[in-house]
């Protein structure tokens, strides 16, 4: 999909479009927002231009040489551990007429070659040999117009790789504001770092992308949509693990990230064993608790072990760490398409048995053929449908706990923080 | 492998097993489809594009149930609260290429070629790929033990996800 930092439109289209009134306590968005391409326009030009974007994970490219091709923000990218240890990310075409230079999804390379003319380039993105140098002049070969293009800005954060298309932007750390904080509780459940476990699921919603975030953390529609997976968890060996699902706080993170904690009737790998996984998997589960414990105070060891966490990470990741740890992203092919590249995160130290179960466990829930996901993308999809009718019912509502002191799980705060932040941004001068 | 390991079911005996299994999943007749599987047997979709020797306890699926998640998702479908299948999309399933690979009637493995099509709301997607089947003949009956399927393409950006049983 081609993408240009061009004029991102008409500043008029966007007003109004959240609509807040604290003192009878509604929040609404106009539905105009999920379907009009002038808005999605803007959306590229003032959130995916501008915002810092999840690339992928360390554990992704470890070895020099390590690479992998990957569509972010609407570029094609080339995510590259280079021989000198630098992790890099170029725009994945050809320096000369333009063709995407590597077409793998991954793998490990000593240099890339453009097979159309056969120009190649180091890992560090350099031209390195090409037929007929010598017929350059020194200008066009020492003009820097050769080389692979490098994206102006990547960095990290506890093996979380982030791009921004802008040059200059404040920081990854700056712009993570207080999700840091649940990250960490998701990379501190081991001592030698997490994974990403092979197995990517790429799949796709006809619905808004706007619509997967807030679903993502959305804990007011489980009991209802999500019936058959709470079914099947009664159906198990010993039943449900007896914790309260609406019971949690949401948090607003800042920078238009928000999380919701919960405890909930699941089993969780790290660390909440349930009865189906016998007595062999409740010592394998307590164990892996009792390192937490010897690790952390007992405060912050029970809240990692015990507790489930939806996070969204403004624009567009989402870190659910659940009954299995899901790491997604996502992004709009059109305003009724989004594309989704789902992968799970586990400690690398895990053990087999342990692996096993995660596995499992996710996709129980999780995933284009889970319990759950299905239900989702149905429930996402039928929205998009219901759009159809905007004319005369025209806005969508998110007003749910909006004036309770203490907000719950299942009221809307943590949607409210997405869409202030996205106001906010679609409202910015070009 | 011993003289008394036979193996005498026919292809023509498969693909009439096969077909038929195909036509219960397009008749949405899903208790009947989970009675050609054996107690213990599994059912697993691998990500699309996984190689044949893809490890559901080592790399993420789409699907790897044992035969007790196998059977809660036939219940699950059944119900109206399957939302993704409610009402049950109109399905067709096209299999070909049946061989046999071997083994003994105490244990065989066969594969097929599948084309399968679902419409629902007036957008119709196309699965295509391969199953790779064990299966085991007791008493004159043919039983799955375990079916793989393979989505044979680079991704389900096309299909968007995998609600009904391939």
């Amino acid at each position: 999909m081609a993408s240009t930092k061009a004029d991102p439109g008409d500043q008029h289209l966007v007003q109004g479009l959240v609509h807040e009134d604290p003192a009878r306590g509604i929040f609404r968005v106009a539905r105009r927002s999920f379907v009009e391409p002038d808005i999605l326009t803007r959306e590229r030009a003032l959130i995916f231009d501008r915002c810092w974007l999840y690339l992928g994970h360390e554990s992704e490219i470890t070895q020099p040489g390590d690479f992998l091709t990957r569509d972010v923000g609407g570029r094609t990218l080339l995510f590259v551990h280079g021989k000198d240890g630098v992790i890099r990310a170029f725009f994945n075409t050809c320096p000369h007429r333009g063709a995407m230079v590597c077409r793998e999804k991954q793998g490990n390379a000593g240099m890339f070659r453009c097979f159309y003319h056969s120009w190649a380039f180091n890992l560090e993105g350099k031209l390195v040999n090409r037929p007929g140098d010598e017929c350059y002049t020194t200008e066009a070969r020492e003009a820097g117009h050769h080389d692979l293009v490098r994206v102006p800005q990547i960095d990290h954060y506890r093996g979380l790789y982030f791009v921004n298309f802008q040059r200059h932007s404040e920081s990854l750390a700056e712009y993570l504001a207080r999700a840091t904080e649940f990250i960490d509780l998701i990379m501190d459940q081991s001592e030698v770092g997490m994974e990403i476990i092979g197995g990517t699921q790429e799949y796709s919603i006809e619905a808004n992308w706007k619509l997967l975030c807030e679903n993502s953390f959305d804990g007011y529609h489980a009991v209802s949509t999500h019936a058959t997976y709470l079914d099947y968890l009664q159906s198990r060996a010993g039943g449900l693990v007896k914790r309260n699902l609406s019971v949690g706080q949401a948090h607003d993170l800042g920078n238009g990230h928000a999380v919701i904690e919960y405890g909930a009737p699941w089993g969780r790998p790290i660390a909440l064993a349930v009865p189906a996984w016998g007595v062999e998997g409740e010592a394998e589960v307590n164990a892996v608790k009792a390192r937490l414990e010897a690790r952390f105070d007992p405060a912050r060891a029970e809240r990692i072990a015990c507790l489930n966490r939806n996070m969204v990470i403004f624009p567009n990741l989402v870190l659910n760490d659940i009954m299995a740890i899901t790491v997604r992203t996502f992004f709009p092919a059109g305003p009724a398409r989004n594309l989704i590249n789902a992968w799970t995160l586990a400690p690398k130290d895990e053990s087999a048995t342990m692996r096993e179960r995660r596995l499992f466990n996710y996709l129980e829930f999780l995933g284009p053929g889970g319990f759950a996901t299905p239900d989702d993308c149905e429930a996402l999809a039928l929205c998009q449908r219901g759009y159809a009718n905007l004319s005369e019912a025209g806005w969508n509502d998110l007003s749910k706990g909006m004036l309770s002191p203490e907000p719950k799980i299942d009221d809307e705060v943590q949607m409210r923080v997405f869409w202030r932040e996205w106001q906010r941004r679609i409202a910015e001068e070009g | 492998m011993n003289a008394t390991a036979a193996l005498t079911v026919t292809r023509a005996e498969l693909e009439d097993f096969l077909f038929f299994e195909a036509a219960l999943l397009d008749a949405w007749r899903l208790d009947e489809w989970l009675g050609l599987f054996d107690q213990g047997a599994r059912y697993l979709v691998p990500a699309a594009g996984a190689p044949d020797d893809a490890d559901p306890t080592t790399t993420l699926f789409y699907i790897a149930d044992d035969h007790h998640r196998l059977t809660e998702r036939i219940k699950r479908l059944n119900k109206p609260t399957a939302h993704a299948e409610f009402p049950h999309s109109r399905c067709r399933r096209l299999v070909s290429n049946v061989r046999l690979l071997g083994g003994s009637d105490q244990a065989f493995s066969v594969t097929s070629n599948y084309v399968t099509y679902r419409s629902k709301m007036g957008e119709t997607q196309t699965y295509f790929g391969h199953h790779l089947y064990e299966m085991c003949k007791v008493a004159g009956q043919i039983l799955i033990t375990k079916k793989t399927t393979f989505i044979d393409a680079d991704d389900i950006r096309d299909q968007n996800k995998v609600s009904i049983i391939l």
